[in-house]
This record gives C-alpha cells, structure tokens and sequence, in this order.
C-alpha cells in the first residue's frame, strides 16, 4: 500500500481536464478532498459537476491533468478504486424487475463479496435506510425517495471509503429529501467521507463541511458555506418591492443604502450587514415600498452572484 | 474468463429466475409445433414426391436438425438485441455493473456468456423434442448442441456489439426483418439451398446459419466429413471471434466516455 501524499487527500486533482470534441466540461480544476469530509460540488446545469464525478468514480477518463482517488491512478487502478467507492449515480441503476433485496445481494456479488457477507449486510442497510418492511417487494412501483434510498444501501454494500452522490435529492418531495439527509448525516457521523453535487443551495448548506462553485467548466469559488457567504455576499438581505412606477427612479438613490443593489423584474435585493438599516434608510429616501422583508444571506445568494441569474439551458 | 466476468454473468442468471418459467414453456412448445407443422404436416406432402435434393430422408429428418441451429440463431438475436440495448439505455444496468470493479470486457463476457448459456439451455430442450419425434439418425447428433451453441454465438457476438450502438429500436426491427427472418427462411432451413437460383446461392452460403444448418444436419444423419466439419466450425468461430472483437470496441466506444 503506496502511503497517501498530499496531506492524506482522499481525492487530489490538480488541473483536471475533461473535453467532449471541441467542448471542454471541465476545465483546469483543483481541489482536494480530505478523510472524514463532506465536500459539494455546486453549479448550474452543465457546470461539469456530473463529468468531474464520473471522472471521480474512474468511469470516465480525464484527457488533461492529475487526479489522485485514494492515493492511487485511476488510470491503471480503475477497479481497484471502484472497489472502495459507493456511487449514488443521478439517474436511478436499480434492476426494477427484482425486489429490494435482490438489488443488493447482485450488487454485492459485483464486488466479490462472500454471499453471506452480502446477505448480512443487505439486512442491516435495509434497516438503516428504513426499507426492511419492503425488502420482498419489487422495486419498479416505489416512489422516488424509496428508490433514492435503495440506491443509497446498495452503494454501501462494499463499506466504501468513499461515497460519491450526484444530485441525490433531485426530484424527491420535502420529507423524502429530508430523509436522505438525515441518513447522509448518520454516515458522516461514521466517518463516511461524502463527495456529492447539489444544484440546491439548503442542501449544499445541510451537508456540506466544504464546497466549491462551479460554472462553465471552472472552479469560481471554494470554501466553507460560511467563508462563501461571507466573501460573496454580506450578512443580511433587504427584499423590497416598490411601486412599480417608482422602481427605476428610486434604485439609483439606494446606493448609499446598501453595499450593493440589485434590481429583478418584480423586486429589488439590498445586500447589507444590517437590513433593518437599510430598510431605515430607504425610508428616509422617502420611499414607501409595498412589500419589505430582512432575511439573512444564504447561499444562494452567493450562487446567483457567482454564476449569474441568466438561465443555462 | 475473469472470475469478475463470472459474477456479472450471475447476475443475468438472478434476473433469469423472474422470467424462466415463460421462456422454458416456450422453449418446449416451439419446436414441437414446428415439428409437428412442418415436419410432419407439411413434410406429408414433400415425402409424396420423394425428393431427392432431401438426400433420401424423410422432411422431418431433413428440417429437424437445420430448425435447431435456426433456433439458436433466433435465440442469440433475441437475447443480444433488446436486452443489451435495454442494459446500456434504457434499465441502465451496464451503468450501474461500471461503477463497481467490473471492467467493460467483464461486462461484455459476463453478457455474451450468459446469452450463450440461454442457447444451450434452448439447444438441449430442442435435441430432446428431435428425439421424441424420432428425428435422431446417428450418434453424431450428440454434436448438435455443441454446434447449435457456436451457431447462436457467432450471431451473439455480432449483435451485441451492434445493439449497444442504438440510440433508438428501431435499427434492431430492421435487423430482424431485412437480417434473420430472411436468414431463417432461405439459409437452407426448409430446403437445400441448390434450390434457390443461381445467383443467390453464393448470399446464402456466406450466411453463419447456412454453415450451423449445413453441419447440424450432416451429424444428424452420420454423414458429416471431418474436413467440411472442420470448415463449418472455423467459419462459425471467426464470425463468433470477429463480434468479439467488434462488441470490444463498441461497448468501450459507448461506455467509457
């Protein structure tokens, strides 16, 4: 066993590079990913999260650069390194024909595990995702969150070092969501180091020890959820919405009034340390908004700063 | 083959035991309809005319070796076309083996050889129905599972590496339709291709089902040659080796991207 450099990083990529033809998704990006974290990779659709998790997972070559995964090559060590990864993937893989259980005993048999190893742990992993009362039933009629959850244990099934999750809540309802994350905690708590991709911003916030912000290909910011609101937004956000009359005119006398303005179709964000301030402020400007309220900055107000408000796609 | 192929060839195995009971229904029930059919009904007629491009055997005899090899063939494609095309598009089970320890070429055998075992299973039901209908000539006949096996490989192969190409099912219909259905009725099947004119003769003889008819129903009768045996093999295994080599790189061109 070659000793782990780069200050024991469970994954080092340093100018990792993906092209598709003439189209590069992931451009020259740098990070490194420490035991025992939970690290984010945030963006917009087509920011190159998925194609730098696929690379991660040694699915996918990287044509340019170095990336590490626990301290070995994914180029000549693919399988090796898939053997100590758990893949939650962004479109469910699951065999609908075959029950619940049935998922996790084939899976298990993919990584060369005994069969009884994999019957032992197919239980405990149906109870830990709350899916041992449906163990006998077929997968394709369960609703999105069991399957995300099924999809969760089955990735477990080899004990992986290293859990990769590519937008595992997407398209579950708020209870199904919070289920997940209550069970992605439960595996940090063990020491489950979680690499995943999120395009929501509570989630980045509830998972994540340390995260990046990605957009066309790059790295545009890093750090913690903390350290991001702070560099890139300020503690609280005034929202008002004026008359709609008054809106243009009104907006170059905020200046003085907030660090920073911006002006949206149907209301207007006051970036500031004390939005009560603001909100004085504005009102000594004379101005009589319909609507005001002061909220702290969240991340995704670093998000839109970051990568901007336009739609993608 | 990798012990890693064998664990995804199990798993084919496992989502087998949802669907055997249909298929080995199936398996019985088809040849003993075209036997019984073509075999005997029709055959009634053909053996009034004491052919003798059949080589002095009844129509039973005479088809029931050559209906087994096309049932291998039938079997291989079924089995190479929509699943392997289900299993990289739309169930995403090819996904879901890569991001564990296998390998594509893992993949690939683990699939073909659980296709190939789908042929002997429909291979050996088969040889047993020729019997009970008393369409076994010789002790040579034993060979005809081993043949009929090379037979649905050498169409196996081929077509995996094809089916695991497709954006959309439709270039499989089009495979059945302009590729084994003809295959089936005019590679020498249910008459000699010296039938067929001239000019169409040497289209049939490139065929992989002419060559797996040709040899099944020569063991059948205990009149194969050791050479033209030799032949018919190493002309089964090179289209067999040549899909290998062909689904290699397509599955590594679809999958490993």
């Amino acid at each position: 066993m070659v000793a782990e450099g780069n200050g024991g990083a469970l994954i080092h990529a340093r100018g990792l590079t993906k092209r598709f033809g003439s189209f590069t998704a992931v451009d020259a990006v740098d990070f490194d990913v420490q035991r025992g974290e939970s690290f984010g990779f945030l963006g917009p659709n087509g920011a190159g999260k998925s194609s730098t998790m696929r690379m991660i997972g040694c699915v996918s070559p990287f044509d340019d650069g170095v990336l590490r995964i626990l301290a070995m090559d994914p180029a000549t060590d693919g399988p090796t390194i898939r053997g100590r990864l758990g893949v939650v993937p962004q479109e469910d893989t699951l065999d609908v024909e075959l029950t619940v259980r049935e998922n996790l005993l084939i899976y298990g048999r993919y990584f060369d595990l005994p069969r009884s190893v994999v019957r032992e742990r197919a239980d405990r992993l149906l109870e830990f995702v709350q899916l041992d009362h449906r163990a006998n039933d077929r997968v394709e009629p369960l609703s999105g969150g069991l399957k995300r959850r099924l999809t969760i244990a089955r990735a477990l099934i080899s004990e992986p070092e290293l859990l990769l999750l590519d937008e595992p809540t997407t398209g579950l309802d708020p209870q199904a969501r919070h289920a997940v994350w209550d069970r992605l905690y439960r595996l940090k708590q063990q020491g489950v180091t979680q690499v995943l991709t999120t395009h929501y911003m509570d989630e980045a916030e509830q998972l994540c020890d340390r995260l990046v912000v990605m957009d066309n290909g790059k790295i545009v910011a890093e750090g913690t959820p903390r350290d991001l609101i702070t560099r890139y937004s300020t503690r609280e956000v005034l929202e008002v919405r004026l008359p709609a009359a008054e809106t243009t005119a009104a907006v170059t006398r905020f200046d003085g009034a907030a660090d920073r303005v911006e002006v949206l179709p149907d209301r207007v964000l006051l970036y500031a340390h004390d939005g009560e301030a603001a909100l004085s402020a504005v009102h000594a400007l004379g101005v009589k908004p319909d609507f005001a309220l002061v909220r702290r900055s969240t991340l995704e107000d670093v998000f839109l700063h970051l990568t901007g408000r336009s739609l993608t796609d | 083959m990798s012990s890693a192929s064998v664990r995804s060839l199990q798993s084919w195995a496992y989502r087998y035991k949802r669907t055997w009971r249909g298929s080995a229904v199936s398996s019985v029930l088809q040849p003993v309809l075209f036997l019984a059919a073509m075999g005997l009904g029709l055959g009634s007629l053909v053996n009034r005319g004491h052919s003798r491009s059949l080589g002095g055997v009844s129509y039973l005899v005479f088809l029931a070796p050559a209906l087994l090899a096309a049932a291998a063939m039938q079997t291989a494609a079924m089995e190479a076309a929509w699943p392997v095309m289900a299993a990289v598009k739309w169930l995403k089970t090819y996904d879901a083996m890569l991001a564990t320890p296998l390998r594509v070429r893992d993949i690939l055998a683990g699939h073909l050889t659980w296709i190939g075992v789908r042929i002997l299973m429909v291979c050996t039901v088969f040889f047993v129905v020729m019997a009970a209908f008393g369409a076994i000539k010789s002790p040579e006949a034993v060979f005809l599972i081993p043949v009929g096996l090379l037979t649905g490989l050498a169409f196996a192969a081929p077509i995996a590496g094809y089916a695991v190409t497709l954006e959309r099912d439709s270039g499989l219909t089009a495979l059945f339709r302009f590729g084994v259905m003809p295959m089936f009725l005019f590679s020498g099947t249910f008459f000699p291709v010296s039938q067929l004119p001239v000019g169409l003769r040497p289209v049939a003889y490139i065929t992989p089902l002419w060559h797996g008819v040709d040899l099944c129903r020569h063991l059948a009768l205990g009149e194969a040659s050791f050479l033209g045996s030799i032949a018919h093999v190493a002309y089964l295994l090179a289209w067999f080796v040549g899909g290998c080599l062909i689904a290699n790189a397509t599955y590594r061109r679809r999958l490993v991207q």
